[in-house]
């Protein structure tokens, strides 16, 4: 984990990231990383419910969706400056989460589940339906550009970029602070066993909720950052299958890891870009992908690397004490008993 | 009196299709554990295989359902062999991926096959007919008839034969029926292919009042899961209880409330009824 996830690594990544405008061909490559930045925010957020809580959130389009339209309503229906707007976007989605939270959150796996797909189905229904305020399926235009910081302007794609890389960094030092801390411990705690959890005094409903407020609080930013971006947003943006695509990111780069998931959502847009052949087939290809993964690859490109590190170091050092479990959120119990019996 | 009955009419239809596709939903559900989330795309792959035995082979309707009714039956038991049977010690969380995976697969093949375009499945039985003063359309009724036929059907299998008896076991305690000498393989195949064959008829009865394209499972799939929350999961009564009541909820929404916002009827009355009773209404003790 110390080399992927280092202060090394995540300097190297931070580096990539701000010479990218200069290494890439042309403006089209910046904005399909750009987007790719955006998803990504949002998938980070996803990993903290699913990954770290384990509770699998399938609303969580539906919550970028609401702070999306959050930024599109009120900077265009209302004039509200871009960034008031961008600040509120996070924050709704958080207390829409928060009300969200604390109905669903009572219900256990699958359950919770098929009520928050049902949640994302509401969502899109409602934004599709309710004209007066969402402009329906026509979708709201014309959202204008964030403005101008002092000398800085966010207008051509290169600044826009910069401003989504912004974002997108102090997003993952946040959630690194956050899965690092007392906090983080509590919710894989939960995760592993939230019986286990309960005996130990931990609250868990407080503990869901809040997990599941800072997952959103991340989506409905993300979706700010996309109605900012695109300026063009349509109900489609709501749809169920935007989070089947987060999942897919966070399967392919570890769920459950820090790292994963941001590697996930990077990748993959370049692999559908060159997969673009394929066209509305892609998920011909993609649906096997994702089962296959489940079955041979289930912890992810991050998640095997640091089982793999783990077997060998055993090997190397037979004697030495075993990692504590908490230095490795990445393997499920299951994993690790398997991992237990190799060493 | 005429459009409360043609809403009695609606509630009875929607009922009888909602109840089919949740049985097979409830059937894996309570057998095998697995939230099947690509059971809408069986349903979805049910209409394009009737649609398109009628229209390009020249099938009648009931040929065409049955023929429909046995490919997705394959499709369900290719399904369990090649998907969830490796899956079956994994976190439910992969169970729920790899089925998102499936539906994906099954919905992109349908449309590299057909084209995303919306198709229309012939009826033999587009005439109106007229019972007492009150007009039913006799698609309607075929489609009340044959899903509560199909239903009984079901209910005899289960309790009358040892086949059923032998589902019935695994469901109930699968340790246990392991110790009998239940080969839990030969049951979960067979779960896999009745659930898909009870959606394909569903959506055979149901296609030519509606219509046939790739994402035409969503919403279904979506309602089926609400009702078997609602009539808990794994119960087969439940299951038929569940579909009536979103039924009805829907073609009396949709007639006293707003059609636009029928669709929405079904899940604010999921959120409402977890809200106050998480363990869904009829629930005792299933997990």
């Amino acid at each position: 984990m110390a080399y992927l996830e280092g202060k090394v690594g995540w300097s190297v990544l931070l580096a990539l990231g701000l010479v990218f405008p200069f290494l890439a061909g042309n403006d089209y490559h910046l904005t399909v990383m750009s987007n790719a930045y955006i998803f990504a925010l949002a998938t980070v957020g996803l990993n903290l419910i699913t990954g770290y809580t384990g509770q699998f959130n399938l609303a969580h389009a539906g919550f970028m969706a609401v702070g999306a339209y959050t930024v599109g309503i009120l900077t265009v229906d209302h004039q509200v400056p871009f960034w008031v707007a961008f600040a509120l976007s996070g924050l709704f989605a958080a207390v829409l989460g928060f009300f969200i939270g604390i109905v669903s959150l009572r219900l256990k796996g699958h359950y919770f589940s098929i009520f928050t797909l049902c949640v994302g189905y509401i969502m899109f229904l409602v934004i599709e339906k309710w004209e007066s305020l969402t402009h329906g399926t026509v979708g709201i235009i014309g959202i204008p550009s964030p403005e101008a910081i002092g000398p800085i302007g966010f207008e051509s794609p290169r600044e826009l970029y910069y401003l989504v890389l912004f974002f997108l960094a102090v997003g993952m030092w946040v959630m690194h602070r956050i899965v690092r801390s007392l906090l983080g411990a509590t919710f894989i705690a939960i995760r592993n066993s939230e019986e286990l959890a309960e005996s130990l005094g931990i609250n868990l409903m407080r503990n869901k909720v809040l997990a599941f407020m800072l997952s959103v609080f991340y989506a409905g930013m993300a979706g700010g950052l996309y109605a900012g971006y695109v300026r063009f947003l349509g109900p489609g943006m709501a749809a169920v299958e935007h989070t089947f695509d987060m999942t897919m990111f966070m399967l392919i780069g570890g769920i459950g890891t820090l790292l994963g998931p941001l590697l996930g959502a990077l990748i993959m847009p370049w692999v559908t870009q060159y997969l673009q052949f394929l066209q509305e087939y892609r998920f011909l290809v993609f649906g096997p992908i994702l089962v296959l993964l489940v079955i041979f690859v289930p912890n992810g490109i991050v998640g095997t690397y640091v089982q793999w590190r783990m077997r060998r170091d055993a090997r190397r050092a037979p004697a030495a004490a075993p990692r504590p479990a908490s230095a490795n959120p990445t393997a499920q119990p299951l994993q690790e008993a398997r991992g237990g019996s190799h060493a | 009196m005429e459009l409360f009955f043609q809403q009695i009419l609606n509630g009875l239809t929607l009922g009888g299709i909602y109840s089919l596709v949740a049985l097979g939903l409830t059937l894996v559900y309570g057998i095998l554990h697995v939230p099947n989330f690509a059971h809408g795309a069986f349903y979805m792959a049910g209409a394009y295989a009737g649609f398109y035995l009628m229209s390009a082979q020249g099938f009648n309707y009931w040929a065409a359902m049955a023929g429909a009714a046995v490919v997705v039956a394959l499709i369900g038991v290719l399904a369990e062999r090649l998907v969830f049977h490796p899956l079956r010690n994994s976190p439910g969380l992969h169970h729920m991926i790899a089925a998102i995976g499936l539906m994906l697969f099954l919905e992109a093949g349908a449309q590299a096959i057909w084209g995303a375009d919306f198709h229309r499945m012939e009826t033999p039985y587009s005439a109106v007919v007229n019972v007492a003063g009150l007009t039913a359309p006799l698609q309607r009724l075929l489609i009340i008839a044959a899903a509560f036929g199909l239903m009984v059907c079901l209910h005899l299998f289960l309790k009358k034969t040892t086949t059923g008896a032998t589902i019935i076991a695994m469901a109930q305690n699968r340790e246990g029926a392991a110790l009998v000498g239940i080969d839990a393989n030969k049951v979960a195949m067979m779960t896999f292919a009745i659930s898909g064959a009870l959606a394909a008829v569903a959506a055979a009865l149901y296609a030519p009042i509606n219509l046939v394209y790739p994402s035409m499972g969503h919403l279904v799939i979506t309602k089926a899961f609400v009702i078997i929350i609602l009539g808990g999961m794994g119960s087969v009564p439940g299951a038929i209880v569940g579909g009536l009541i979103i039924g009805f909820a829907e073609s009396f929404g949709a007639f006293y409330i707003s059609p636009d916002y029928k669709d929405i009827i079904a899940f604010a009355l999921l959120v409402v009824i977890l809200s106050l009773r998480p363990q869904g209404l009829f629930t005792k003790g299933v997990r």
